[in-house]
C-alpha cells in the first residue's frame, strides 16, 4: 500500500483524457498575452475565451504604470502576515477603498479570493451554528464548511423556497444561521434570484453572506455585483469578492456594515496565517478599480459581448444556460464529446475552459467560456464560427 | 409520524431502484459509495431527495459519517427524533 494509491484513478483518467484528445487540459500553457482577448498556445495566435478577466483589466495601462511605480517604492513582497510584519499603509488604503467603492464601513482584504472564502464562512460559522450553501457552491465554500465547525445544509441551486424550507426546519435550534449564494454561479452563468434570496434572509432572521466573485466589475449600475442590480444591499451582512476577474489581479476581499469584522481579523486563519498582498498587486488593484469606475462603458460593452456570444452559441443548436452573463457554460452530453470538441477548438485557435463532473453541476461536461468587454465583435463572431468548425469536424458517434 | 430505521432503509432502497443504473441486488448493508459507485456529488444531491421525502435535513458532517444504507436510515431516524 503506498500513500499515492488514492491518487492512481485520477491518474487512469487523465490517461484516457489524454488518450481520447491528445492534450492535458490541465496543463495548458499561455505562453505569453499578446492582450487581453488574445494569447499564445502552442506556438499559435489564439483567442481567449476562458479567462474571467471580465473586463480586460489585467492589460489595463495604468494598473501596469502603478504596480512598476509600486513596486520600484517598495520592493516585491512584504514577507509576513497582515496580523504581524505583514501590513503597510497600501494595505489600508486598498481597505478604505473597497469599503467606499461598496458603500459600507469595514473590510478585509485576503491574499486570494479563495482564502476570502474559506476565512469569512469558516470563522463566521462557528460551532452550535448552521450554514446554508447553495448545492452548486464553488469549492471555496465547500471548503470553508470542513474547514469550520457548523452543521452544513445544502439547499437546492438558486431555490429560494428550499432555503425557506430548510431554515423553517432549524429554527428553533439556538445557532445562528449563515446563508451563503453566489452572484453569478461560475460554471453554468447563472445568476442568483437574489431579491427572493434578501427576502428569505429577513423573514427567517439569518445573516448573508453573497460571493460577489463573478458578479463584482460585471453586474449592478455601478458594478457593485448582484446585490446592487437587485436593490438589496442593505439586506446582505457580507459581500465577498476576488481582484482576479473583474479587476485584473489577484487577491480577495470582505466588506461589511458590521463593525464586529474588526474582530474577524483575530479569528480567521486563513487571513492570520499566511503572507499579504505584495504592494505592485495592490497598486495594480488600486488602478484598475478607477479604471472601472471611470468606464462605465466596459460593463455594457461586456454585457452586449455576452449577448452576441450566447445568441451565436444558441444558434448553432448548442445548449446554454437561459440567463445571458458573461460566463457562458455550454453543456453537453458525454465526456468523449466534450474532450474532442475542446482539443479541436483549441487547435483552431479558440481557449476555453474543459470542466468535467464531478466538478459541474449535474453530471453532464461543460465547455465553460467568459466573455470580456474588450473581445471585438469580431473575435465574438471568430469564436462562434470556430465552434460550428468544430462541431462539423467531430465524428457522428461522439 | 415516527419512522423505524427499516421503515427508512426500505424508503431509501425504493428511491434508489428508481434510478436503472443502480444494482439490483441492495440492501441495508450495502455500501452508498462503493456499491452503488456514487461518487461524492451524486450522494449529496440522492441524500437531497431523500430529505425533501422526510422532511429533514442532514448536515453535510453527519453525511461523512455515513457507509451504508442502514447507517444513512439511522442517522435520518436519529434526527427525527432531535438527534
Amino acid at each position: 500500500m503506498s500513500i499515492f494509491d488514492k491518487f492512481r484513478g485520477v491518474e487512469q483518467r487523465l490517461a484516457e483524457l489524454q488518450a481520447e484528445g491528445g492534450r492535458n487540459p490541465f496543463s495548458v500553457v499561455i505562453e505569453r498575452p499578446l492582450s487581453s482577448t488574445v494569447g499564445i498556445i502552442e506556438g499559435r495566435e489564439t483567442l481567449l475565451f476562458g479567462t474571467n478577466n471580465y473586463l480586460g483589466l489585467s492589460q489595463s495601462p495604468r494598473a501596469i504604470e502603478a504596480a512598476v511605480k509600486a513596486v520600484k517604492a517598495r520592493g516585491v513582497g512584504t514577507t509576513g502576515s497582515r496580523i504581524a510584519n505583514g501590513t503597510q499603509s497600501l494595505h489600508e488604503q486598498l481597505e478604505q477603498r473597497i469599503a467606499s467603492f461598496f458603500h459600507q464601513k469595514h473590510c478585509m482584504v485576503f491574499s486570494t479570493g479563495y482564502q476570502a472564502n474559506l476565512g469569512m464562512i469558516s470563522t463566521l460559522a462557528g460551532k452550535g451554528d448552521y450554514l446554508l450553501l447553495d448545492a452548486d457552491s464553488h469549492a471555496s465554500i465547500y471548503d470553508a464548511s470542513r474547514l469550520g465547525h457548523a452543521q452544513v445544509i445544502r439547499f437546492r441551486h438558486n431555490d429560494p423556497d428550499d432555503l425557506h424550507k430548510r431554515l423553517n426546519r432549524i429554527k428553533d435550534e439556538p445557532g445562528a444561521k449563515l446563508v451563503v449564494v453566489e452572484g453569478i454561479y461560475s460554471m453554468t452563468g447563472n445568476v442568483v434570484p437574489m431579491a427572493e434570496m434578501a427576502a428569505v434572509k429577513r423573514e427567517t432572521g439569518s445573516t448573508l453572506l453573497v460571493d460577489e466573485a463573478h458578479s463584482f466589475g460585471v453586474l449592478g449600475p455601478n458594478g457593485r455585483g448582484v446585490a446592487e442590480a437587485a436593490g438589496v444591499e442593505d439586506d446582505v451582512d457580507f459581500i465577498v469578492g476576488t481582484f482576479s476577474k473583474s479587476l485584473g489581479t489577484v487577491g480577495g476581499y470582505c466588506v461589511s456594515r458590521h463593525p464586529e469584522l474588526e474582530l474577524v481579523r483575530l479569528h480567521c486563519r486563513p487571513y492570520m496565517f499566511t503572507a499579504s498582498l505584495p504592494p505592485e498587486v495592490i497598486a495594480a488593484t488600486m488602478a484598475a478599480l478607477d479604471d472601472m469606475e471611470a468606464q462605465p462603458e466596459l460593463r455594457t460593452r461586456l454585457m452586449d459581448n455576452a449577448a452576441r456570444f450566447h445568441a451565436g452559441l444558441n444558434r448553432l443548436g448548442l445548449t446554454t444556460g437561459k440567463t445571458v452573463s458573461p460566463v457562458v457554460g455550454v453543456v453537453l452530453e458525454t465526456i468523449p464529446e466534450a474532450i474532442m470538441l475542446w482539443n479541436t477548438l483549441l487547435s483552431l485557435g479558440l481557449y476555453v475552459n474543459l470542466s468535467l463532473p464531478p466538478a459541474t453541476p449535474d453530471h453532464h461536461p461543460l465547455l465553460r467560456c467568459s466573455v470580456m468587454a474588450t473581445h471585438t465583435s469580431e473575435q465574438i463572431d471568430r469564436a462562434v464560427e470556430i465552434f460550428g468548425e468544430a462541431m462539423a469536424r467531430l465524428p457522428a458517434s461522439a | 409520524m415516527s419512522e423505524t430505521v427499516q421503515d427508512v432503509s426500505a424508503l431509501i432502497i425504493n428511491k434508489l431502484l428508481a434510478n436503472p443504473k443502480v444494482p439490483r441486488d441492495i440492501n441495508g448493508s450495502s455500501k452508498i459509495v462503493e456499491d452503488l459507485a456514487f461518487d461524492s456529488l451524486a450522494v449529496m444531491n440522492f441524500v437531497m431527495e431523500i430529505e425533501d421525502e422526510l422532511d429533514v435535513s442532514v448536515p453535510l458532517d453527519r453525511l461523512a459519517e455515513i457507509r451504508t444504507i442502514d447507517d444513512l436510515a439511522e442517522c435520518i431516524v436519529s434526527l427525527k427524533k432531535g438527534g
